[in-house]
């Protein structure tokens, strides 16, 4: 490894830096025997930037060279930027050296589409394969699969990856045609699909020979990004919707537009990414996965998009008022999530806790419930506070905003994407 | 008043607990002998460890509760905060005079204080496997110094046994002056830390470090430098989520790391 390279490190990792997942979990790849790393099954991160971002994987692009035009990439070919490529020596060495130094959990490989998608997609392939059998690594390995790659280099990426994803970044597809033209759903939909029916028949194979080859263990996923086209939340959050349950997709990250080429009037002039509309839909997508919410009781006809003000926990509490206050030593589980104020963790605490005895107050705040913001949809042993009927849904959004301590509630949301530690 | 004076080893303040159970006499303090000062007006128990008493202890509290309760004591006693011995008395007493699994029964005071400080050394312990930075020495052996706030390298050992497990390491805490060495084939405890680390900073000195371990942590500060989206720039969360205190381990945040070229 040569000085140089840190100028192609550097070029290579300004390409790559907008691709916002750096999840490391969901994998449990053991150390096999005498070799390097292993894929813990919750991701650990190794640093954090100064945009407040966990650093878990080595996220590199093999090449930003690209012949593809999109109009919200950095390096779409009509960009005037210094362009670099790696060798496949240089990226292993890189990934082994930092792992060993415990900088990574391992490596996020993407690139630039170079001659066509099967030639780039075969070069990312021969790293993650390298790693493993000329390396004997088993630390966490990404690969962004290329739209349009064939099906057998899905089969080959998934031997050697932990996860692959296909990058579905609109969530129209006339939008996507208009500012991403070589691009289709199509060409993003066919390696989803191949890697999704993969996984399953992995699945079955390893239920019967125990020592199959794993194939993506932990899944696929894939990125939205959000304000570069008009799309609303509603179109966003069905679409991924849709992903999860067709797809079984693990994750889909949401990536508030960066605004990095100003000069294409197909996108809209932003001062700044839509930074709070980005974490009200990783609320959203936490309320569909972990909280018994359905998309379309998030958004609606009625309500195309997720209010910035509030959280949609809240916003949907203050839309159903009638649903409320709720009995805390009474109602199930399923209404207690519901609850603003109240997390999966409490909520799971107050079904065994009230076993014992009736919960009061003080017992929920000891639990960990929000009072703050539970007080007005809840009755306890002991509470007379007036709730959201008498005090009208209006008078409590004005009261919860006027007291409203907005980094406590973002290090919180913050918190949960990134899962930094061990759920128990 | 009765002091039980024990040797400061979790073995120690389990005999300690036995004893007390088994004399029927409720201890108003468990005291380590290094912090024990005379009182004229205690009765003073010396607690002799003992691990036939301790196993007894332990055994009783595994079959009561369950594996992942006792993590918890262990967690807590690493902890080494004042007060730590009574609150482990409490809880265990509890766990063996209760019929059922005291575990999620928030009214008691000593089933939340424990639960509390598990929580704490096990952040501080995750902590530990996020921000360890190994430097490559010229013996081809990855060093890495430490000083957590409470005691938990012992429960981090067997993630870089098991990660690391092709390469010679050591980690070092320089807070309690003792470390983990591996060689490749088992783990030794050792208690002298290196002559040729500055003990402040946990660097190596350059004269025993190997050829390239300059330019893979100039590599990695250039990395990390380039990888943030100054858009997006957010001091507050990156404060919250890396203290300053553990800055000094991290060539990321060395500016001599930074790559100066043309
Ligand atoms: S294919 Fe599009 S998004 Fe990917 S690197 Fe090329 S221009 Fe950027």
């Amino acid at each position: 490894m040569k000085p140089e390279t840190i100028n192609k490190l550097k070029i290579s990792a300004n390409a790559a830096k907008y691709d916002v997942s750096c999840a490391s979990s969901g994998s449990n790849r053991p150390n096999s025997g005498k070799g390097l790393g292993n894929a813990s099954p919750w991701g650990i991160c190794h640093s954090f930037t100064e945009d407040g971002r966990c650093i878990s994987l080595l996220k590199l692009m093999l090449t930003n060279y690209c012949i593809y035009d999109c109009a919200y990439c950095v390096n779409r070919k009509s960009n005037d930027i210094q362009r670099t490529t790696f060798s496949v020596k240089e990226v292993v060495e890189l990934t082994i050296e930092f792992y060993r130094r415990n900088y990574i959990e391992g490596l996020f490989l993407s690139s630039g589409v170079i001659k066509n998608p099967d030639y780039t997609m075969e070069r990312m392939v021969s790293v993650a394969k390298d790693l493993r059998l000329k390396q004997n690594y088993n630390g966490y390995i990404h690969l962004k699969s290329i739209p349009g790659s064939s099906d057998e280099l899905q089969q080959q990426a998934g031997l050697y990856a932990d996860r692959l994803s296909v990058n579905i970044e609109i969530a129209s597809e006339s939008n996507l045609k208009m500012i991403a033209p070589d691009k289709s759903f199509a060409s993003i939909l066919n390696p989803m699909n191949t890697i999704k029916n993969k996984i399953i028949e992995n699945k079955e194979e390893r239920r019967k020979f125990r020592h199959a080859p794993r194939f993506s263990p932990a899944g696929q996923s894939t990125q939205l990004i959000v304000g570069a086209t008009p799309d609303s939340d509603q179109r966003i959050l069905n679409l991924a919707g849709n992903l999860y349950n067709s797809k079984n997709l693990k994750r889909v990250y949401y990536s508030g537009y960066v605004p990095v080429n100003n000069y294409d009037k197909r996108l809209p002039a932003l001062n700044e990414p839509p930074l709070k509309r980005e974490n009200r839909l990783y609320q959203a997508d936490w309320l569909f996965r972990f909280y018994h919410f359905s998309i379309n009781e998030i958004v609606n006809d009625d309500h195309p998009d997720l209010d910035l003000e509030i959280d949609p926990k809240l916003s949907y509490a203050l839309r159903n008022p009638w649903l409320f206050p709720v009995d805390i030593n009474k109602a199930n589980y399923e209404t207690i999530l519901r609850v603003p104020g109240i997390g999966v963790l409490s909520a799971k605490k107050i079904i065994l806790g009230r076993r014992y005895s009736k919960l009061n107050l003080s017992n929920l705040k000891k639990i960990g419930v929000v009072l703050k913001r539970a007080k007005y949809f809840i009755t306890c042993n002991e509470l007379k506070a007036p709730t959201i009927n008498e005090l009208l849904p209006e008078n409590v959004k004005k009261i919860l905003l006027s007291e409203n301590k907005p980094l406590k509630q973002f290090k919180k949301s913050f918190y949960k994407q990134l899962s930094l530690f061990p759920v128990n | 008043m009765n002091l039980f004076i024990y040797d400061q080893t979790f073995e120690g303040l389990l005999t300690a607990i036995h004893d007390a159970i088994d004399l029927n006499i409720k201890p108003d303090k468990i005291i380590s002998i290094k912090y024990f000062q005379d009182d004229l007006f205690a009765t003073k128990y010396d607690i002799i460890t003992d691990s036939d008493k301790f196993d007894k202890i332990w055994n009783q509290v595994k079959e009561k509760s369950n594996e992942q309760n006792c993590q918890r004591i262990f967690k807590t006693f690493l902890s080494e905060l004042s007060e730590i011995e009574m609150i482990i008395y409490n809880y265990i007493k509890l766990i063996i005079d209760t019929p059922y699994n005291v575990e999620v029964n928030f009214s008691e005071d000593s089933v939340i204080k424990i639960n509390n400080i598990q929580k704490k050394v096990g952040r501080e312990a995750q902590r530990v496997l996020m921000f360890v930075r190994f430097q490559k020495t010229v013996d081809d052996i990855y060093y890495a110094s430490f000083d957590p706030k409470y005691n938990v390298i012992p429960l981090t050992v067997a993630h870089f046994r098991n990660r690391f497990a092709d390469q010679k390491w050591v980690i070092f805490d320089t807070r309690r002056k003792f470390g983990y060495y591996y060689d490749l084939k088992n783990v030794r405890e050792i208690t002298i830390g290196n002559q040729k680390v500055n003990f402040e900073s946990g660097k190596v000195d350059n004269d025993v470090l190997h050829v390239s371990e300059k330019l893979f942590q100039k590599l990695w500060k250039g990395y990390y430098d380039t990888i943030n989206i100054k858009e997006r720039k957010n001091i507050k969360v990156h404060m919250q989520f890396l203290p300053k205190r553990f800055w000094k381990y991290l060539p990321e945040k060395d500016f001599k790391n930074t790559f100066v070229m043309n």
